[in-house]
């Protein structure tokens, strides 16, 4: 680390800016693929502990529990919990980034199954639906809005958190960030930190979109 | 000697103990940061967030520079005040404290916001005059979500405490930044431990805090709100867009 602080060192280099442009990409879609792993994998646990968790309560209250005592320990703590047993790995840096996002979809989705009116599923029984049909073409759907905005929170808090995974070697936009630290150099910090804000809202803008798109019944119940 | 007992030696060794370097005074340095970031987060906070609350203005200004705030990285906001501010304790302060408003701010705002304007209307009418109705009315019925603010606020200043041991050089994520340096895997894991403990524990006694500040009527079980009744909020985006 740098013993002082250089005053003249400004907060953008262009020139350095321009020839590290392929660097930028290389960090950007390092982060971009620590997030997807980290989102996908949450969506692809917390879906059927969610639907199990909404049916049965006596799982639902303890799974909550234990999911909120995981989402107080400090980011670089969980990672730190895995070093020991999994190195610098991309693993270490997933345990954690999966765990985070899983307790905000599950409760998510366990909240917007529980809001499906009871009439509804009344209806939809007096209709003939099976289980199975009417979790998927009747649940799921009215529960949409919710798990959409719990996707939305996991997907920015990730990736906001992936910057913290370049302290454990995995890349990422962090380790712009953490260039700057190290070299006491503006540039790659303010390069790196824009990016990732920019990335944050983009997807949530994204997610907002599709949020839109496929539930047209709520957009009147908005502004 | 396997690895559960080298983290228990480690715990067990008086060094570890004593001295600057030892656990009392890195949990000391890591609770006093925390503790003086929030005092003065909460300072600024509350006050704007209930004003605005109780005008219904500019509300939506405040949570959208809260979100784009928050939108930034807790790491990247503690390196820029690195720059800003060298090493040491100031840019830790610095940027804690940062991160520390924008939950508390939000909070407060929607809960005065929110308040039921049918209950205004009535202390009004009982001849109130504004200030006491902010803090006979507004203030107690909004004191769940503000608690919720300042617990948020909280656990991640104490979070983010832990990577200001880049830049402040104490606290106890000390341990885990040297255990990465110097590979040592048994001082990373004990330090994960103890940082873990305490998010833990400050958690749990404002959890404890929030039940002895909401107003009575307002508890759950109070016989105003049916149990059943309580519903729990899925966690949203607060307006961002």
């Amino acid at each position: 680390m740098a013993a002082f602080l250089d005053a003249t060192d400004p907060w953008i280099r262009w020139d350095w800016f321009w020839r590290h442009v392929p660097e930028f990409q290389l960090r950007l879609v390092e982060h971009i693929q620590l997030t997807v792993i980290a989102v996908v994998l949450g969506l692809l646990i917390a879906a059927p502990l969610g639907v199990v968790a909404a049916r049965w309560r006596p799982l639902r209250d303890p799974l909550l529990a234990v999911g909120g005592v995981l989402y107080t320990v400090p980011s670089l703590a969980f990672f730190a919990f895995f070093i020991p047993f999994t190195g610098l790995s991309l693993a270490t840096a997933e345990i954690p980034l999966v765990s985070y996002t899983l307790l905000i979809l599950l409760r998510n989705i366990v909240v917007g199954l529980d809001g499906v009116p009871a009439d509804v599923l009344d209806a939809a029984r007096g209709m003939g639906y099976r289980p199975l049909a009417m979790l998927l073409r009747i649940e799921l759907p009215l529960a949409t809005p919710a798990i959409l905005a719990g996707l939305r929170i996991a997907t920015v808090t990730t990736i906001g958190l992936v910057t913290v995974t370049a302290l454990i070697g995995q890349g990422g936009l962090g380790s712009l960030i953490n260039t700057g630290l190290i070299e006491d150099f503006k540039t790659p910090l303010v390069v790196g930190t824009v990016l990732c804000v920019l990335l944050a809202l983009g997807a949530d803008l994204g997610l907002a979109g599709v949020e839109r798109a496929i539930t047209p019944w709520s957009r009147q119940r908005r502004t | 000697m396997g690895f559960a007992a080298a983290v228990f030696a480690w715990f067990a060794s008086p060094a570890h103990w004593s001295g600057p370097g030892g656990v009392p005074i890195r949990l000391l340095e890591h609770v006093q940061i925390s503790a003086v970031a929030m005092a003065v987060a909460i300072v600024v906070a509350l006050p704007i967030g209930i004003t605005l609350g109780h005008l219904h203005r500019f509300g939506n200004l405040a949570i959208n520079v809260s979100n784009v705030g928050r939108a930034i990285p807790s790491f990247a906001i503690l390196v820029i005040a690195f720059e800003i501010f060298g090493l040491g304790d100031i840019p830790a302060f610095a940027a804690l404290t940062l991160l520390a408003i924008p939950p508390m701010l939000t909070n407060s705002y929607i809960g005065v916001r929110d308040v039921d304007p049918e209950v205004l209307d009535a202390a009004r009418g009982m001849g109130m005059r504004e200030r006491r109705m902010v803090f006979g009315i507004e203030l107690p019925l909004a004191i769940p979500l503000i608690m919720a603010g300042i617990k948020t606020s909280a656990v991640q200043v104490i979070a983010t405490a832990t990577l200001a041991a880049i830049v402040a050089g104490g606290g106890l994520g000390r341990y885990i930044l040297d255990g990465l340096g110097q590979r040592d895997d048994t001082q990373v894991f004990a330090g994960a431990l103890l940082v873990a403990v305490l998010a833990l524990a400050v958690e749990l006694s404002l959890s404890g805090l929030e039940q002895i500040l909401v107003p009575r009527g307002l508890r759950e079980g109070s016989g105003n709100i049916p149990m059943e009744k309580i519903p729990m909020e899925p966690i949203r985006p607060q307006g961002m867009i």
